[in-house]
């Protein structure tokens, strides 16, 4: 009987011996897999436990975790939610989060590989876990001013500092309220999401980094007479032939000047008149002389076709791979298949403003622990020359003339000096025009680079233009930040 | 001592008359006072449990609850004490194992009261500590009643008949309960309050002892050699195909696979056991598979056990809202999130996963105390199939000997198909974690275990071979 014991016992330890390595498995070995199985939701009310850092503007948060009474020990606050919507983002229960809260995520849950010593020692000492907090780039003053001139439009403005890359004011309408979407009941976050998603007017969008993006219109012409200018064959004294109008080649398109006619007088138009007057037919005849490579060369230089991470990820505006005679000419003055957002197009003025080189665009300055000792420390970061200094005086100047007596002149301010381009593109037939700003101030000492964008003309159809109604945002913004 | 050489006599075995040596081996009091030392260990080790789990989930000390506690511990010491009077040379070991499995399970079924908001006498842990006074209480009785465990021996057939009438009573029309899709309860009224199966477990092993002791002779020694293996004549294949009858009407009928397992694979050890025939093993293993496999093509609850075991996180096994996958996922998860060392108590949330406090136990103390919990847990069962089996080693009698093999090994092989099953080793079937797991019926049955082991242990310790080979 003995030697059938002995099997059964050892049959038995082979048993226990399955559960050993079964639970070794399963809690050890498939541990981190388990934990970032997406329906996983001990690693969702893990994250919420830890209290998830702020979001910070000049010290206040706009992003801030409050205790809470459910399953969720923290309750995640947006003060002002709609006016910083486009920075925050938002981190609901179910889904992704959006925003910094995406972007820097790892800092503010805690989780970032330089806090994990921190961590340690609040657990050793009894603490509980905390993120760190996020301080942003962002100016209340100069966000609150965005908003406000923005007024209803459907749009964005975007202002940031030219010799650091700053983001400054980050505003994008129409927009949400992120504390709908950080409720700790899934299907009414799922319930608010799919109603923004379906909302026409696409509140979800954060027009001032992507969204459905727009023709650049004439404010593209600054990125084409910077090519012209680095070329060294022109000046802006370089001289075109003015008509009233100009068949592509090879195709039926007509290209007219926006006022209808020649673009000032005479049978010839520098190019400082055509980009202070904003027209078209000179722009469509020095782009067609240029070719597509070298404009897309030059605004690559500027960042277009790039992705940045600001940190959030930003959609890249397009200048097109391949073009034609007749399409190159219809992307001279921002028209075709070219795409920016105002983010960009901040970037094109900034560099102007910063003597040709391209700062990275950012949002955070500074991350810093519970502890207050910095996690990282944002330096400005470079991009990349896109032009020379002398090109990048020389078209401050143009920009100038373009406000004092152009084009751009609703953006003039009493005793400041305003850089500045307005543009007006078209989208289809008879679809509205999309309204464009960007430029700089103070221009002999450049401050803050602004960029507007209206959808929609405004409301206005195709009666709106740039000048009209994007232009007086752009200065209602700058009077209140030079004022302070 | 004044009674060991009354009971000597009784032994049928041993022969001549106990020396001076052994007299001076045998030192029972130091085994029971060793085993005092381990259950005031193990008490301090429950009442740490239950005052983390207050600290954990609650932030305060409710001692309501200690109190309870400690009416338990008395209970205990109160077995323990009788068994100074009545089993003095007993394993020291088996109580406070008992003690400590009960007392974690206690703490983390108040754990996860307090996470359900569940208090006083309708909450899941005062029952348990309830019915584990009762099943300590049944544990004395058994103790005190049955002095030499060959008394069971008579009652072979009795016992047979009493483990047949508990796993019917549930089918019966009137007081049979279902409960989650398996009819293996009985109930006054709404509630379902035993499962006769789980004390069914204790009179199949005084049965199959009796049975196969008695008839083991035929059951082994005749019969035809084929490949290598001496196969059993037809006509004894009877209890074989009785026993394989029985476990797969626990599967049909009360849809319990878990059980009829643990029935089958107890009743196979013990065969094996007294009739050292692997062909025995051979032919049971194959029939269960067989009937287990054609369950799974034909009944459904069985089929989704295996496809939820193969593939379990699939979303269509994950999404299925009746015998999907839900519930073995968040138990995986739950143990992912203790990890090593676990959340700590009422840190943890296992209240996440289906039932718990009952089948998902051992997940649910995996999740806070880690794998080192699961770890500490496990090699306490060890210790405590391996103490049975060392009576079934050192037995003097082949009906103890039997026995004692088939209650320690019920206990390995409960423990082994459902953490196996929480664990995926196996497919998952609902059975009670031994000692662990909320429910009345399987304390009492664990806790009569305990008590006949005991008194297996003491039997064996009475008549040491020295005696013998003397």
């Amino acid at each position: 009987m003995n030697r059938e014991l002995k099997r059964v016992t050892i049959v038995a330890l082979l048993m226990f011996l399955a559960l050993f390595v079964s639970a070794t498995v399963i809690q050890y070995v498939q541990a981190d897999a388990l934990a970032s199985d997406p329906r996983n939701s001990r690693t969702l009310y893990e994250s919420y436990s830890v209290e998830r850092g702020p979001i910070l503007v000049g010290g206040d948060p706009i992003a801030s975790s409050q205790p809470s009474d459910d399953d969720y020990k923290f309750q995640r606050v947006y003060s002002n939610g709609p006016l910083y919507a486009p920075v925050t983002g938002y981190i609901p229960v179910n889904g992704e989060a959006t925003g910094l809260e995406q972007s820097v995520n790892s800092y503010l849950s805690g989780q970032s590989s330089s806090q994990f010593f921190d961590q340690l020692n609040r657990l050793i000492s009894g603490q509980d876990p905390m993120g760190a907090s996020v301080e942003v780039a962002i100016d209340p003053v100069a966000q609150q001013a965005a908003w406000d001139a923005l007024g209803d439009y459907t749009g964005a403005v975007i202002v940031t500092e030219p010799s650091t890359g700053r983001i400054l004011a980050m505003v994008t309408k129409p927009t949400y309220d992120p504390n709908a979407l950080a409720v700790h009941n899934g299907a009414e976050v799922q319930a608010t999401y799919e109603g923004l998603l379906a909302d026409p007017s696409d509140p979800l969008f954060n027009r001032a980094t992507g969204g459905d993006m727009n023709p650049p219109g004439s404010t593209f012409k600054l990125v084409v007479t910077a090519a012209a200018l680095e070329s060294g064959q022109y000046t802006p004294q370089s001289t075109f032939p003015n008509p009233a109008s100009l068949t592509l080649p090879g195709t039926d398109a007509v290209v007219r000047n926006s006022g209808g006619g020649t673009c000032g007088g005479g049978a010839e138009v520098t190019l400082a008149d055509a980009l202070r007057l904003s027209c078209n037919i000179p722009m469509a005849e020095l782009g067609m002389e240029l070719g597509d490579a070298a404009i897309r060369e030059q605004a690559e230089k500027f960042g277009f076709n790039t992705e940045f991470e600001i940190p959030t990820v930003t959609e890249p505006s397009t200048y097109p791979r391949v073009l034609d005679e007749a399409q190159t000419g219809l992307t001279a003055f921002g028209q075709g298949d070219v795409r920016a957002t105002p983010m960009q197009m901040a970037m094109v003025s900034a560099a102007i403003a910063n003597g040709g080189i391209v700062m990275n665009p950012n949002l955070v300055d500074a991350i810093t622990a519970p502890d207050f000792s910095p996690l990282q420390e944002f330096e400005p970061a470079e991009f990349g020359r896109a032009i020379s200094e002398e090109t990048a005086n020389t078209m401050v100047q143009m920009m100038v003339n373009g406000v004092e007596n152009g084009a751009a002149s609703n953006a003039r301010i009493d005793g400041v000096s305003v850089a500045g381009k307005t543009g007006t593109a078209e989208n289809g037939e008879d679809d509205p025009y999309t309204l464009w700003f960007t430029g700089f101030a103070p221009a002999d000492n450049p401050q803050y680079a602004i960029t507007v964008l209206v959808e929609d003309g405004g409301g206005l159809g195709q009666e709106g233009y740039g000048n009209l109604i994007a232009a007086p945002i752009a200065k209602q913004v700058l009077e209140a930040v030079l004022n302070t | 001592m004044t009674d060991r050489t009354g009971r000597t006599s009784e032994a049928p075995r041993s022969s001549g008359p106990p020396t001076a040596t052994v007299r001076r081996i045998r030192l029972p009091q130091k085994l029971r006072n060793m085993e005092l030392w381990l259950l005031i260990v193990a008490c301090i080790i429950n009442a740490a449990a239950i005052l983390l789990v207050q600290l954990g989930a609650m932030g305060r000390i409710d001692t309501q609850l200690v109190l309870l506690g400690a009416g338990l511990s008395a209970l205990v010491f109160g077995l323990h004490i009788a068994m100074r009077f009545v089993a003095r040379d007993a394993d020291p070991f088996l109580l406070p194992i008992a003690t400590v499995l009960n007392g974690l399970g206690i703490a983390m079924i108040y754990r996860i009261d307090i996470a359900d908001g569940e208090s006083g006498w309708e909450s899941a842990s005062v029952r348990q500590i309830v019915w584990s006074a009762i099943a300590i209480v049944a544990a004395i009785a058994t103790i005190l009643l049955i002095r030499n465990h060959r008394v069971l021996f008579r009652y072979t057939y009795l016992s047979g008949l009493i483990a047949i009438v508990l796993l019917l009573l549930p089918l019966v029309p009137g007081i049979g309960r279902e409960v989650s899709g398996a009819r293996v309860w009985i109930g006054i009224g709404d509630i379902a309050t035993f499962q006769p199966g789980e004390i069914a477990k204790i009179a199949l092993a005084v049965f199959f002892a009796g049975y196969l002791v008695r008839n083991r002779d035929s059951l082994s020694m005749v019969g035809r050699t084929f490949l290598g293996m001496r196969f059993p004549r037809a006509r004894d294949l009877g209890p074989l195909l009785v026993v394989w009858a029985l476990s797969m009407a626990v599967i049909v009928f009360q849809r319990d696979l878990g059980t009829a397992l643990l029935y089958f694979g107890l009743f196979l050890v013990m065969l094996y056991v007294a009739t050292s025939r692997l062909s025995w093993v051979v032919l049971g293993v194959s029939l269960f598979v067989g009937g287990a496999l054609i369950a799974s093509q034909t009944l459904d609850y069985v089929g989704n056990r295996f496809a939820n075991w193969l593939d379990p996180f699939s979303p269509e096994r994950f999404d299925q809202e009746f015998g999907g996958s839900y519930q073995l996922v968040q138990g995986l998860f739950g143990l992912a999130n203790g990890g090593l060392i676990g959340t700590g108590w009422g840190q943890g949330r296992p209240d996440i996963t289906p039932v718990p406090q009952s089948d998902y136990i051992i997940a649910s103390l995996g999740e806070e105390l880690g794998l080192a919990g699961i770890f500490a847990i496990l090699a306490l069962y060890v210790l405590f199939v391996a103490r049975g089996f060392r009576i079934g080693f050192a037995g003097q009698d082949d009906f103890g000997k039997l026995l004692g093999v088939g209650l320690a090994f019920v206990i390995a092989l409960q423990v082994f198909i459902v953490v196996g099953g929480v664990t995926r080793v196996i497919p998952l079937t609902g059975l009670t974690t031994p000692f662990l797991a909320a429910g009345g019926s399987s304390l009492v049955a664990n806790w009569v275990i305990v008590a006949l082991l005991l008194r297996l242990s003491d039997t064996v310790r009475n008549h040491p071979r020295l005696v013998i080979d003397g």
